[in-house]
């Protein structure tokens, strides 16, 4: 059937399109029904299997695989873009409305995109049309952290392109399946795929942009961008040992920075690293409940981090402030954003009945199973960092903590409508997981309610909370202070730019003395060449006729003697 | 935005802050003494210390906020550091 095999990026492209001319009621509705049929036309039309392609010169460029794993994505990915629409619905501006159709629609080319052709187009137009989601908050410091974000965005899609030429010339083939990290080509795609998914020292792209984009841009943003990285290494690179302790690291330094970050949406930020720490140990362990627990925490985690991300979002909407050291006390405000954001903090807490709960025990579990006994302890770390930085931090010191003496109004309608969305599925999700679990892409056995889990993992949460309690009654914790953290990005936005600023004062004399050499010879050349060519000069003289006559005369005269003789 | 107002709101009185976090204490004290009383499946060795969660997650806690308040020496800058050129 020929509606089956419509790729699921097409509708969004078209409403980007038609939204560029519509406004008022005609965009809104654009908006919303853009996700929800397409939604329900890939959960209803389209069966496993389905598969589509054009040609294009000697290649045959695959522009929809339907499997279970591509599906999972897609369902996800139309809920996201569908609760980011509703919480952007007041938005308006152009600009964002059409970039986020995009953006979302080329978030679905990448995950149904069979070869790596069709991935690598995606890829880069993930970077060019959610730029503009940073840029449209139209402060200086946006601008410039757009510009940083998508030079590293464009390059990690370069160096998948050149990863897939290699694999191509090695293998003969483009197809986007396993890869596996032998060769140039792997290690090429590796780091392609690590660059999107804030790999340590490869992650300041995250903490950098995302805090800088639109209240709303950052809800979109928050979704795609790592979530397809999450599911390429899913595809091209599960049971990487290397992944899982990557991995690990992710979801144990980023908190460390939660903790002293002031501004709520960087911490969140960070939070995410941490978070897409534990999909990518779960893609290395490379077990079916490991694969199964690191894609259904992906699905997870864009709901929940949507959900704070909104809850943030709505914030500084309302208070144009989003830094700690500010805020505070809004819960007798905005009681309702308020709930709301704890909803969304249990949820990356894993508290038990919320959906971090049934997708991360999947992969602490795979880890313990495969006898990872020390990154397992990492994690554990990771765990209770989370709830300490995310589940309690951001809530605290955005709607208790001291008062701000803020006062401001509950957030409006439509983002109150989309975070209620957002936290109603963490808890359906949370508490009757076997829904998510009936959708997973391997076949296992698992439930993760039973005493032994549920007890370990409040005993976990509690006392993380009780260290909370103490340290901030002892005086301990460290208070919100305005400032910045030096990170990886130190390098290219500081050493770089100072190295480079030295090093142009260091050789200036030099390259001056060279200059003014080439310049004095340039001159000396010039001068000889003007004795001669110039006007007055002997080879610009002009010859009167009869002279050339005179000389050819000789010419022939010299040539007729010499023949003679 | 509004300016502050002088209406009470529930958590600007210190006996509900104190009665929140009394409730709180005894949830935790429960938790605790549930490891004595539930019979949990120890799939490590690690776990079969009482309590063992309890304590790592306190521990933890603690550890990563004093280590990242000593981070905050190192690396914390002003503001505008990016934005200011030397």
């Amino acid at each position: 059937m020929w509606m089956s095999e419509l790729p699921p990026f097409v509708p969004f492209f078209i409403a980007a399109l038609l939204a560029l001319a519509a406004r008022g009621w005609l965009r809104a509705g654009l908006m919303l029904a853009t996700p929800v049929l397409g939604g329900l036309h890939l959960w209803f039309g389209v069966p496993e299997g389905t598969l589509l392609s054009v040609p294009l010169l000697e290649f045959e460029l695959i522009l929809m695989r339907a499997d279970r794993l591509s599906l999972l994505f897609g369902y996800l990915f139309h809920l996201a873009a569908f609760i980011a629409m509703v919480f952007a619905l007041h938005v308006r501006d152009t600009t964002q409305t059409v970039a986020s159709l995009l953006y979302a629609g080329s978030a679905l080319g990448a995950v149904f995109a069979g070869d790596l052709i069709t991935l690598f187009i995606f890829w880069e137009l993930l970077a060019i049309t959610s730029v503009f989601l940073i840029w449209a908050r139209k402060t200086e410091r946006a601008i410039r952290s757009g510009q940083r974000y998508l030079i590293i965005q464009v390059t990690s899609g370069v160096l998948l392109l050149a990863g897939a030429l290699v694999h191509y010339h090695r293998s003969g083939s483009l197809a986007f399946d396993y890869i596996g990290l032998e060769g140039v080509s792997g290690a090429l795609i590796f780091i392609a795929f690590g660059i999107k998914c804030a790999f340590p020292f490869l992650h300041n792209w995250l903490t950098d942009a995302y805090p800088e984009a639109t209240p709303t841009g950052t809800v979109f943003l928050s979704a795609f961008t790592t979530k397809v990285a999450v599911y390429s290494l899913a595809r091209g690179f599960p049971g990487t040992d290397l992944l899982v302790y990557i991995g690990a690291a992710m979801t144990c330094f980023p908190i460390f920075y939660a903790v002293i970050e002031n501004d709520l949406r960087r911490v969140l930020a960070y939070s995410m690293i941490n978070q897409i720490g534990f999909m990518v140990c779960g893609v290395g362990i490379g077990t079916a409940l490991a694969l199964n627990g690191a894609v259904s925490h992906a699905f997870n985690d864009v709901i929940f981090k949507g959900l704070l991300f909104m809850s943030m979002g709505a914030v500084l909407y309302r208070t144009g402030e989003i830094n700690g050291s500010h805020l505070g006390g809004l819960y007798k405000t905005m009681p309702k954003t308020a709930m709301l954001c704890i909803v969304g903090a249990s949820s990356i807490s894993a508290f038990p009945l919320f959906s971090g709960f049934v997708s991360k025990s999947m992969v602490m579990t795979a880890m313990i199973e495969e006898g990872y006994d020390y990154l397992w302890l990492m994690l554990l770390f990771a765990s209770a960092g989370v709830f300490h930085h995310a589940g309690i931090k951001i809530p605290y010191f955005a709607f208790f903590a001291h008062d701000s003496g803020i006062r401001t109004q509950e957030a409006p309608r439509n983002m109150l409508v989309a975070m209620s969305i957002a936290a109603m599925l963490c808890i359906f999700i949370g508490s009757q997981p076997q829904y998510l679990y009936g959708l997973l892409p391997w076949e296992v056995d698992y439930w993760p309610y039973d005493t032994t889990h549920v007890l370990a993992q409040l005993q976990l949460l509690f006392f993380s909370a009780l260290a909370f309690v103490w340290l901030n009654k002892a005086g301990l914790y460290p208070p919100e202070l305005p400032s910045v953290n030096i990170d990886a990005e130190w390098l290219y936005r500081r050493l770089l730019p100072t190295g480079l600023r030295a090093a142009d004062k260091g050789l200036r004399p030099a390259w001056d003395g060279f200059i003014a050499a080439l310049s004095n010879q340039f001159r000396a050349v010039m001068a000889f060449l003007f004795r001669y060519h110039g006007p007055g000069g002997t080879l610009a003289r002009t010859w009167p006729t009869g002279s050339m006559v005179l000389w050819v005369t000789v010419l022939l005269a010299v040539f007729v003697v010499a023949y003679y003789v | 935005m509004q300016p502050p107002d002088d209406k009470q709101y529930i958590f600007d009185k210190t006996e509900n802050v104190n009665r929140l976090l009394r409730g709180f204490y005894i949830v935790c004290g429960i938790l605790f003494a549930l490891d004595f009383i539930l019979h949990r499946h120890i799939s490590h060795d690690w776990e079969h210390l009482p309590g063992f969660y309890a304590a790592f997650g306190f521990v933890a806690c603690v550890l990563l906020v004093l280590v990242a308040k000593e981070m905050r020496k190192v690396l914390m800058r002003k503001e505008d550091y990016y934005d200011v050129d030397e």
